[in-house]
């Protein structure tokens, strides 16, 4: 079986209003793997995705799905991919089950009322299997159309947004199901403008900006990559100046009751002991000490600053 | 080929057709009804026979074009469109179908309900006329034609449309028209030369004088002619699809 799920080659996009959203971009991910493509509104993300999927036109480069050229084998190309767009897409009138046994014909997959009962159970949808879609929340409108994504049994599952919009609770539960789809073999690639999303759920990470992918990473590497550390002395009485210390950035925080120290966890340039022994020279002592690490929201403002 | 897709895509159509069967057949019926009493009993007494046929059985072909026309253009610009304004078209552009099959769900389920709408008009005519049919073979062959040329049409509308307006404009602006001035209701050969010469630019005088040719064995132009423009209008329209599904027109971004 071939590694690669997808292989992006010098995609460009430029819409016809002159808008570039695709500036080249060059990826690739690895079958099994959860992908986070991670950019502010207008990156290019969405694009990204429907380029991959048939829906966009891309301009120039070349994509490979799972070994498929998506224009010249685009029929095989497409079997291999269920698709859950950004805006809630369903039809009204349609019932929960024909919807979803609607879309598996689609893909010219043979009827499996096994396979969709399962996977609408998996959802929590099968109690709501003969409901109008129009009778549903948002919330399980959203999980009608990864049902709808997931029906033909594709091995790659694009999720353009699964959680705007969504509350804490289900959006958590999303991320289970998620989870448990990566455990079946499903690669999934999920857009978020939330961090904390792409932190929780990715193993890789493609930060877009602009429509040029900014640094893909793995989450681990890209942290420490970029992770600042920051070391909180909390001390016993305010400073009024930041004291002098050579080679140590050094900031006050809470009006001058914390004084911070920021430093790059893989370089290996900093000693914390030889910074307390020099603010204990100057009669700087902590009462405690914390330390903190940046999120990937922060790695993120850093990288497209 | 991916026939399931098509059969889901067809199905999917029929269904939706068939939520609204009431409606769907009542108003073609009623309206025959009515244009009988006008143009049958009240009017066509009066009329002489048109080429040797009675009035009210002559303008039978017309009325069922009428509604076939009408039914093909508003369903299948409907049916393509509905999706685009939702945006559920998403899964039809994504799932792996070719446009022909595309077209042939979508065209194919129009086309469809037309031909059934028109068998409706049909039997309901014959309760008040007489009916002759001198070539029932050709009369399905017409029948089925036009309404797969028209659902295409349909459907190229439906594409280009980009609002409800628009997508009630085409018919209202141009396929009422056409189907007026192509004959329903009387013989094109009727006109003074010149608005006889413009009458011919018009699809509809060849589907119209074909259909009714298959009831009575007359017809404003040749069989060959009509069933020659009918390919002609068939290919043409196939080949704005083919156009709009390369290019992506309003499909694809």
């Amino acid at each position: 079986m071939q590694s690669t799920a997808i292989e992006i080659t010098g995609l460009h996009k430029t819409y016809e209003n002159g808008f570039q959203a695709l500036a080249g971009i060059d990826l690739e991910i690895k079958r099994g793997e959860i992908f986070a493509l991670l950019g502010p509104n207008g990156a290019g993300k969405t694009t990204l995705i429907g380029a991959i999927c048939g829906i966009v036109q891309p301009s120039a480069g070349k994509i490979l799905v799972c070994g498929h050229d998506n224009v010249t084998d685009y029929r095989a190309a497409r079997m291999s991919i269920g698709l859950v767009p950004q805006e809630l897409a369903t039809d009204a009138f349609e019932s929960v089950w024909n919807t979803v046994s609607f879309s598996r014909g689609l893909f010219g997959k043979p009827r499996n009322p096994a396979y969709i009962e399962e996977l609408l159970k998996k959802l929590s949808l099968w109690d709501k299997k003969d409901e109008q879609i129009r009778r549903l929340s948002g919330g399980m409108k959203r999980r009608v159309m990864i049902a709808k994504a997931l029906s033909h049994e594709p091995d790659i599952l694009f999720l353009d947004e699964p959680t705007a919009g969504v509350d804490v609770e289900l959006r958590k539960s999303m991320w289970a199901q998620v989870r448990a789809l990566q455990e079946t073999g499903v690669t999934v690639i999920l857009t978020t403008h939330y961090i904390e999303e792409a932190e929780e759920m990715a193993n890789r990470i493609g930060v877009i900006n602009k429509g040029r992918l900014v640094i893909t990473e793995t989450k681990d590497a890209l942290m420490k990559k970029m992770g600042k550390r920051q070391m909180v002395f909390v001390l016993r009485e305010p400073l009024a100046s930041l004291p002098s210390v050579p080679d140590y950035t050094l900031a006050l925080e809470e009006g001058g009751n914390k004084l911070i120290y920021t430093y790059n966890a893989h370089q290996d340039d900093h000693d914390i002991s030889d910074l307390l022994e020099k603010l204990s020279a100057q009669n700087i002592r902590p009462r405690e000490i914390e330390s903190r690490q940046s999120s990937l929201e922060d790695i993120f403002i850093q990288l497209i600053g | 080929m991916n026939y399931r897709g098509i059969q889901s895509i067809y199905a999917f159509e029929m269904g939706r057709t068939l939520r609204t069967i009431g409606q769907s057949i009542a108003s073609p019926v009623i309206s025959t009804v009515l244009y009988f009493i006008v143009f049958g009993a009240a009017m066509g007494s009066r009329i002489q026979t048109m080429d040797g046929v009675p009035y009210g059985a002559f303008i039978v072909p017309g009325l069922i074009m009428l509604t076939v026309l009408g039914q093909s253009v508003s369903n299948a610009s409907f049916g393509i469109y509905f999706p685009r304004f939702t945006g559920t078209i998403y899964e039809i552009l994504s799932a792996p179908l070719s446009f022909i099959e595309i077209v042939l769900g979508y065209v194919g389920a129009a086309a469809s309900k037309s031909v059934i709408i028109g068998t409706i008009v049909l039997i309901t005519a014959a309760f008040f006329v007489p009916l002759h049919i001198a070539h029932p073979l050709w009369m399905i062959f017409f029948l089925v034609m036009t309404s797969v040329t028209f659902s295409l049409m349909g459907f190229i509308i439906g594409i280009w449309a980009d609002g409800f307006e628009k997508l009630q404009l085409i018919p209202l602006l141009i396929i009422t028209p056409l189907t007026f001035l192509g004959g329903s209701f009387y013989s094109v050969k009727m006109l003074p030369p010149f608005w006889y010469k413009v009458s011919l630019v018009n699809p509809v005088v060849y589907l119209i004088s074909g259909f009714r040719w298959s009831f009575y064995e007359q017809g404003d132009v040749s069989l060959v002619t009509s069933v020659t423009m009918i390919g002609v209008f068939t290919v043409a329209a196939l080949g704005i699809i083919a156009w709009i599904f390369r290019t992506g027109y309003r499909l694809r971004k």
